[in-house]
């Protein structure tokens, strides 16, 4: 079974936030969470790199392994979800994760959060709710996977940046774009995310 | 010099070779033969080699958010799941241990002399209130944060998932409103108790003796001796600790950043470890380890014979203060 994965050739990204628009429309992610963002490097100086960075959905996720009630869990094709109905909100998926992906609601007083929420890579929620049905796309928003599709993000890329798909196919992609114009920043986190990165 | 001055050496020594030689080693070109300036230079292994985040600007009102990544979020988790869990479980099964061992070869300290029947007030009633509420909380605190820590190995499989996260749910609530609870009698406690706590020669003394653990020797103490001192300063450090910690954790990023977040919760489950160990022993010692101790906190009175085994010194200006004299009086 093919392993999905995120990748973003930041030699390409142009800051465009296509990216977030199209993740916010697609989930209707609500105000003040952010499932995907897009990040400048060097911002004005030579060298500037912007990254596009959402959930990894990394290999052993860190977020899964703290979760002190253990409700995200990766399904056969890589992908991390989790279960909001036994999320507690208590934040700690945000201090395991590499890459700040995941999102409170604030409830209440002090800094309590409620549920968390992140990137499910368009394939709708880890709960109990029937795949594609109008209860999982309220609480994860929609299920593109569950239909064939890759997730939204990296579809409206406008300069196909940020590609997702097949780890393998993917991976080959960047690298024949590296092998082509001669350079390459990088696969932005693989290494930490997936414990392997791209040959180029 | 350090890494990041070595590679900025590096590449100045790249640069000259580059112009000297006019070859095109130094420089990255396109496909089109074109040099390009500005390629590989924002490489992320070599970001990653220079600090241990990436960070950069966003768009988003969000600073956290800046933060593109933070691999020590692997080495965080890894604390979390690995050192911690062992650690404390080592810490907290490897004290009950000792207790259990100190019980089965030293039993139950006896009041040597029986009870007297007449007795005498230990703690008054405020100070028996600071006590308990500082206890009651802690020990909500202890069981709802090792919760936390344990309840997932421990708890869920025997509630199973979702009673199991209603139960964590609670808990979490629990544990962050006792705090404040915990941080009021944790200052009463250290005011109340702060003069007779203060280390005093007769401590030295009462160390000499074998601090009431030999049974042919008398150990001199004052209201306090230097064990339940050394209970009351490492709790109102411990206490201070594990607050200050805890409120970081309860207001997250509220001026703190990622790096910052775990090394409170570090910090946090570290303490409140060690300080839950200090606490069974001082569990013990007040209830199964001492006949006589425990109604000093419960009711407030002890018995004068317990008062004269182990705390003499304080019995005696005690009962000068009240200008009574002692009926009872040692069965020698
Ligand atoms: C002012 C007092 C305290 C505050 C504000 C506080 C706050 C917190 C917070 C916010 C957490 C994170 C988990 C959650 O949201 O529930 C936590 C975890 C924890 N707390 Fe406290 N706490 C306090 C005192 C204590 C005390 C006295 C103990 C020990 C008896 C304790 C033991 C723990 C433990 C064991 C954890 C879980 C650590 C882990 O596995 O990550 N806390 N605390
Ligand atoms: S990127 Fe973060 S939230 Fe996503 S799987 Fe990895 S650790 Fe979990
Ligand atoms: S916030 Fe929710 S999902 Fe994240 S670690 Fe806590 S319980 Fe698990």
């Amino acid at each position: 079974m093919a392993r999905m994965k995120f990748l973003c050739d930041a030699d390409r990204c142009i800051d465009c936030n296509a990216c977030v628009t199209a993740c916010k429309n697609e989930n209707e992610v609500p105000w003040g969470i952010n499932r995907r963002r897009v990040v400048t490097i060097n911002d004005g100086k030579p060298g500037e790199r912007s990254v596009s960075m959402a959930c990894m959905h990394c290999t052993d996720a860190p977020c899964a392994s703290v979760c002190p009630v253990k409700c995200i869990y990766p399904t056969d094709d890589g992908i991390v979800l989790h279960d909001k109905d036994l999320c507690i909100g208590c934040g700690y998926c945000f201090y395991a994760c590499p890459f700040g992906a995941p999102q409170y609601p604030q409830v209440g007083n002090f800094g309590s959060r409620g549920k968390m929420d992140k990137c499910t890579y368009c394939a709708g929620g880890g709960g109990p709710e029937a795949p594609g049905s109008a209860e999982e796309y309220a609480k994860y928003g929609s299920n593109r996977f569950g239909e064939g599709k890759l997730p939204m993000c990296a579809e409206m890329c406008s300069t196909k940046s940020l590609l997702a798909g097949d780890g393998d196919i993917i991976s080959q992609l960047y690298e024949e774009r590296v092998e082509k114009r001669g350079y390459g920043s990088g696969a932005w986190g693989w290494t930490t995310a997936y414990h392997e990165d791209v040959k180029k | 010099m350090t890494a990041f001055a070595r590679i900025r050496f590096a590449a100045l020594l790249l640069m000259l070779f580059g112009l000297t030689t006019a070859s095109v080693l130094a420089q990255t070109l396109g496909p089109d033969g074109a040099p390009n300036p500005t390629a590989s230079v924002t490489n992320q292994r070599t970001l990653l080699e220079q600090a241990p985040r990436i960070q950069g600007r966003i768009d988003i009102p969000d600073v956290k958010a800046s933060v593109l990544m933070q691999p020590m979020g692997r080495t965080w988790d890894y604390f979390h799941e690995v050192l911690l869990h062992w650690g404390a479980a080592l810490v907290i099964v490897g004290m009950l241990a000792v207790l259990a061992l100190a019980y089965l070869i030293m039993g139950r300290l006896r009041i040597e002399a029986g009870r007297s029947g007449e007795m005498i007030v230990r703690f008054k009633a405020f100070e028996r209130f600071s006590h308990w509420l500082t206890a009651v909380s802690f020990v909500l605190l202890g069981l709802t944060g090792l919760n936390i820590t344990f309840g997932k190995v421990l708890l869920r499989p025997l509630v199973g998932p979702d009673l199991f996260s209603d139960i964590s749910q609670i808990a979490k609530y629990v544990h962050n409103f006792t705090s404040f609870a915990f941080v009021a009698g944790l200052a009463l406690i250290t005011v109340l108790f702060f003069r007779d706590n203060l280390f005093k020669r007769v401590d030295i003394d009462w160390v000499k003796q074998g601090g009431g653990f030999i049974k042919s020797k008398h150990a001199p103490a004052g209201r306090f001796n230097l064990g339940e001192k050394m209970v009351y300063w490492l709790s109102v450090a411990a206490g201070l600790l594990v607050s200050a910690s805890g409120f970081v954790l309860l207001f997250p990023f509220y001026g703190t950043n990622i790096a910052d977040m775990q090394i409170a919760q570090v910090a946090h489950a570290v303490i409140a470890i060690l300080f839950i160990a200090l606490i069974l022993g001082h569990i013990y010692i007040g209830t199964l380890g001492m006949e006589g101790a425990f109604e000093a906190m419960g009711t407030g009175e002890v018995d004068i014979n317990w008062a004269r085994e182990h705390h003499d010194r304080w019995l005696a200006e005690k009962l000068e203060a009240e200008g009574r004299q002692a009926s009872a009086t040692p069965a020698e």
